[in-house]
């Protein structure tokens, strides 16, 4: 059985400078009682690995907003202009890696992967500094794996093994953030009496720490 | 000739609509490119496959039908179609590099003719980020660009991008309001031209050395 705790306890296990993996697409399946907390309780100079910075007054784009995050390791970040008018004022730092390069890079660190090697990126600026290898005549780029202190998903229906199950088009990143960082922690919409099916499980609870409802 | 916005964006989501094909897995970009969904003939089955983890995008939803679980990859509260699927995003990327998405249409700032695109950002002053985009036009099979002919009166089509790319040597077909222009070994071939436009009006308005056959279509309407 999985410990289940309060937002607020949730919040206060995050010490300020961590590196935090925040599931999410846009304003769909993020973890929003836990970015509460963390803004509450002052918790500052985050890494931040996600999606997007959604909007201003939305999820992770609040942390934004309430400059908490030094760094974003992202895919994009257009619309939330405040991620934008931190990142041309020099107030935060912004890594942008493409949308299919940061789910393999947070996969590979999750899967005890040592990198990855990806076309994306062949002759851009994302290539700058990295390492490439051709296989059977096409052009690599050596990506490093991604990993976190916390990763903070969202669940729709949770169990107290810590399964979890996601509705529609909340999966996106939750699935593979739930398996990279050292603590895991779900916020579960939904605590269900019992047990989910087997067979109806979008993440196993092998990867959760603790359960938030 | 001076066409509205609505004009020129009906006249090209119209025109990359007859590009698809019955049993295709098209993903579009958000803005322009998705307007294409809404030429698609009723009775020919695409399926269109959103980047945050959809295939089976139908129609935007309406009133009771909105589910806030059930978006694009725009944000955008959608229904889905018959044969629909959910899945996250290292599947979506997967099916996105590993070429199984046959089509993809997107957006460009500028295209040039070896057929590089720039569509990410503009240093210093517009960096939204790449977003599914590089993985999107390095993946799918074919990859058309649908864009304006010029942005105000700057000329988009190129001989060398100056923009930071989104990838290099992807791009198969180009679609503006006053051409179509195919990406080949040999060069940017002028397959077709809008009547309501000069052959002047359009070289005059592309920098990229252009192939022009003897023959050239109409526009497809």
């Amino acid at each position: 059985m999985k410990k289940i705790i309060s937002a607020a306890d949730a919040g206060k296990m995050i010490p300020n400078g961590s590196t935090v993996m925040i599931g999410g697409f846009l304003h769909c399946g993020s973890p929003n009682k836990i970015i509460d907390e963390m803004i509450t309780q002052n918790i500052h100079d985050l890494t931040l690995i996600a999606n997007d910075t959604c909007v201003p007054d939305c999820d992770r784009g609040k942390l934004i907003v309430n400059k908490r995050v030094k760094k974003a390791i992202v895919s994009h970040i257009g619309t939330n202009p405040e991620t934008g008018r931190q990142f041309v004022n020099g107030e935060i730092e912004v890594e942008f890696v493409p949308m299919g390069t940061l789910v393999e890079r947070i996969r590979a660190g999750g899967a005890g992967l040592g990198g990855i090697l990806t076309p994306t990126g062949i002759g851009t600026v994302v290539e700058q500094g990295k390492q490439t290898i051709e296989i059977d005549g096409k052009k690599y780029l050596l990506e490093k794996p991604l990993k976190a202190d916390f990763a903070i998903v969202y669940g729709t229906k949770v169990d107290k093994y810590g399964n979890v199950y996601l509705e529609n088009s909340t999966k996106n990143f939750n699935t593979v953030m739930a398996t990279a960082a050292k603590t895991v922690i779900v916020e579960a919409e939904e605590l269900v009496e019992d047990c989910l099916d087997a067979n109806h499980i979008t993440i196993p609870g092998i990867y959760i720490d603790y359960i938030v409802a | 000739m001076e066409l509205s916005k609505e004009q020129i964006r009906e006249i090209i989501a119209r025109r990359v609509a007859k590009e698809l094909h019955e049993g295709d897995y098209v993903t579009l970009g958000i803005g322009l490119p998705t307007e294409t969904a809404n030429y698609i003939p009723k009775e020919m089955h695409v399926m269109i496959q959103s980047e945050n983890g959809l295939i089976g995008v139908g129609a935007k939803a309406k009133g009771d039908n909105i589910c806030r679980t059930s978006i694009n990859a725009g944000g955008i509260p959608v229904t889905t179609k018959k044969g629909a699927v959910f899945f996250d995003t290292a599947t979506s990327f997967s099916m996105i590099r590993g070429g199984h998405v046959d089509v993809t249409v997107l957006g460009a700032l500028q295209v040039d003719q070896e057929g590089n695109i720039a569509n990410w950002m503009v240093p210093g002053a517009f960096v939204p980020g790449m977003g599914g985009a590089m993985d999107l036009v390095v993946g799918a099979k074919k990859v058309i660009v649908a864009m304006e002919h010029m942005a105000k009166d700057q000329i988009k089509i190129l001989k060398k991008c100056t923009l930071p790319l989104t990838a290099a040597h992807e791009v198969d077909l180009i679609v503006t309001e006053r051409c179509i222009l195919r990406v080949t070994d040999e060069g940017l071939v002028l397959e077709e031209i809008n009547p309501l436009f000069s052959l002047e009006d359009i070289t005059s308005t592309i920098e990229a050395d252009l192939i022009i056959p003897d023959s050239m279509q109409n526009i497809a309407a």
